[in-house]
């Protein structure tokens, strides 16, 4: 099941980390309390220049060694510090959040349209595949994700999201049906730029992960919305896709539905689905992805997620559940639920 | 002279506010209004009797759930399956509803005044006596009416086009009536169009009546407009797709 959120305000305004808190928690019934997560854009204005790493460490005594080490070979570490956590009775804590603010050498890169994301997507994966007591949970710039095993409010209070303000919030409160309960696993999951929650289980999984590994992605969290970030950062990014063509390749039409398109348009639908066979996702999904200067928003084509849309003046929300956006919002101009494969997508002023 | 009891369910969680409302109907309660309802779930679940509640507010998932007997009127969106599995009674919704609107309903009616989402009237059924109704004044989405083995879905298409396909996918038993023409390709396996007779017509009358009486609206044109019939085209649409007989 789950519970899935997003609000972006279009001119930056800032939002604190409560309204969000209080919307997540109106979908609980969407959650085992087996975890739960938020991210939010334009939290470390101070360091908006550096990579924002946050790392979950086993301990800060070995495993903080080996981070620091691997940071430092390849640029410099402006601050690091322990992420500011209050106790929670129902939260069991069982590793230490920590969070490094980094300048990648983009010299260590050549011949990179994008060295320093190439550098912070490599030290992210070498980092996570390594088993070595750290974790990577977010790693952009201006952004963090602050997520661990509970129900929504407990993971909230537990690293207070209501001190940050961000103007892109994602959220998600998790309904575990798989994999063992481990802080690192539940959404959003965030590498650089782009950050992911989502309500659902694609069946494609393997198809995908054996995919988006071919082009040196390492998946080590076994999760959906690891693989579908690393998905997004290939199209987008290396493969120079618009997020909308993206989302059409992850969700496409049905070949029916093509065959029904002009001709123009047939011939980019059918040339997607030959490119992007592999990185079609399918089961069931509602997936809410945001970068810096955008949130988007799409299902998968049997539409077995729900995904509703609400805007107010703005500010767009997505959620699984339209008394989400009212939580947080009573005010609200338009709510409407999106066709299946149907991308909504906000930008935020230029 | 009738018993009113006002509730109120800012910030209530759905089980204690579906207590009140149990005991106010066992108290003798004949009208229950429940004002600022921001989607607690399983409002009017498994209730009998023929009190009416009146959900002021977005009602959550599973709205009058194994139902039987009492109505329904939300004044606002519903989220996902109202009207689930309902066995009699009325459910009557002034605004959108969510996914899988009517699951496995076997009896009354429900009344969405807006749009629906998909799988609209899934697996509706029917038995004896027992016909449950589904009434959408807007759109419904895909798969409307998927495996639908008895009862009458009508959509009246009031917000323009239509905008289900795969319709009737699967469909055994009951009808699905659309307002205007459905072009072939939008309906699913198993399903197939049949010209509405007058007796359709006169059958339907009354329901459509009865909708255009909640929401306020003119009924005669809507009783005389152009209608599509989708019926089953045999009672098991999948008979050798999973098994060899």
């Amino acid at each position: 099941m789950c519970g899935i959120f997003g609000v972006m305000d279009k001119r930056r305004q800032m939002m604190d980390g409560s309204g969000i808190r209080q919307a997540l928690s109106m979908m609980n019934e969407r959650g085992s309390g087996e975890g739960a997560g938020y991210v939010a854009y334009g939290i470390y204005p101070d360091y908006r220049d550096c990579y924002a790493l946050h790392v979950f460490f086993d301990n800060t005594c070995e495993s903080k060694k080996v981070v620091d080490a691997t940071l430092e070979q390849w640029g410099t570490i402006e601050h690091d510090e322990a992420i500011p956590t209050y106790d929670q009775p129902n939260l069991r804590v069982n590793c230490t959040p920590w969070r490094y603010f980094f300048k990648p050498d983009a010299s260590l890169a050549p011949g990179s349209a994008s060295a320093e994301k190439d550098i912070v997507t490599n030290l992210v994966m070498q980092i996570n595949a390594a088993s070595n007591g750290a974790q990577v949970v977010s790693s952009g710039k201006n952004v963090g994700a602050f997520k661990a095993n509970g129900w929504p409010e407990d993971v909230a209070d537990y690293f207070r999201i209501e001190d940050y303000e961000g103007y892109i919030w994602l959220a998600h409160n998790r309904y575990a049906t798989s994999n063992p309960e481990k802080w690192e696993r539940p959404d959003p999951f965030n590498l650089h730029d782009w950050s992911v929650v989502e309500n659902g289980k694609i069946t494609t999984y393997g198809t995908n992960r054996r995919y988006v590994e071919s082009f040196g992605y390492t998946c080590s969290m076994s999760t959906d919305s690891e693989v579908i970030t690393y998905l997004i950062d290939l199209l987008t990014r290396k493969h120079g896709l618009g997020i909308d063509l993206a989302i059409q390749a992850f969700a496409p039409p049905y070949w029916e539905e093509i065959d029904r398109m002009p001709e123009a348009e047939q011939k980019l639908n059918r040339a997607l689905r030959f490119a992007y066979g592999s990185a079609t996702m399918n089961g069931p999904f509602t997936v809410v992805a945001a970068n810096p200067d955008m949130m988007v928003g799409f299902t998968d084509r049997g539409k077995l997620r729900p995904m509703v849309v609400g805007e107010c003046g703005n500010r767009l929300y997505i959620a699984s559940e339209e008394t989400a956006i009212r939580a947080m919002e009573p005010g609200i101009e338009s709510i409407t639920r999106p066709a299946a494969g149907e991308p909504v997508i906000g930008r935020v002023a230029p | 002279m009738a018993k009113q009891v006002t509730i109120d369910a800012k910030g209530v969680h759905y089980t204690p506010l579906n207590q009140q409302i149990r005991k106010a109907i066992e108290d003798g309660a004949d009208e229950i209004v429940v004002n600022n309802v921001l989607g607690q779930r399983f409002i009017g679940d498994g209730l009998r009797g023929n009190a009416t509640i009146r959900v002021n507010g977005v009602a959550g998932g599973d709205l009058a759930m194994f139902m039987s007997g009492p109505t329904v009127i939300v004044n606002g969106n519903a989220e996902h399956a109202p009207g689930n599995t309902m066995d009699s009674g009325k459910v009557v919704i002034h605004g959108s509803a969510g996914d899988a609107v009517a699951h496995s309903m076997r009896g009354g009616k429900v009344f969405v005044h807006g749009d629906i989402g998909y799988r609209g009237g899934i697996h509706m059924k029917q038995y004896e006596t027992q016909r449950p109704i589904l009434v959408i004044g807007g759109s419904a989405q895909m798969f409307l009416g998927e495996y639908m083995a008895g009862g009458l879905l009508i959509v009246l298409g009031l917000n323009g086009a239509m905008k289900a396909r795969e319709i009737g996918s699967g469909i055994h038993g009951g009808e699905i009536v659309i307002r205007g023409d459905v072009d072939d390709a939008c309906l699913a396996a198993g399903a197939k169009k049949v010209p509405l007779t007058d007796e359709d017509r006169a059958r339907i009358a009354p329901v459509i009546r009865e909708f255009a009486g909640d929401f306020g609206l003119d009924p005669e044109p809507l009783i005389n407009a152009d209608y599509t019939r989708i019926v089953p085209a045999s009672a098991r649409p999948f008979a050798g797709k999973y098994t060899w007989e």
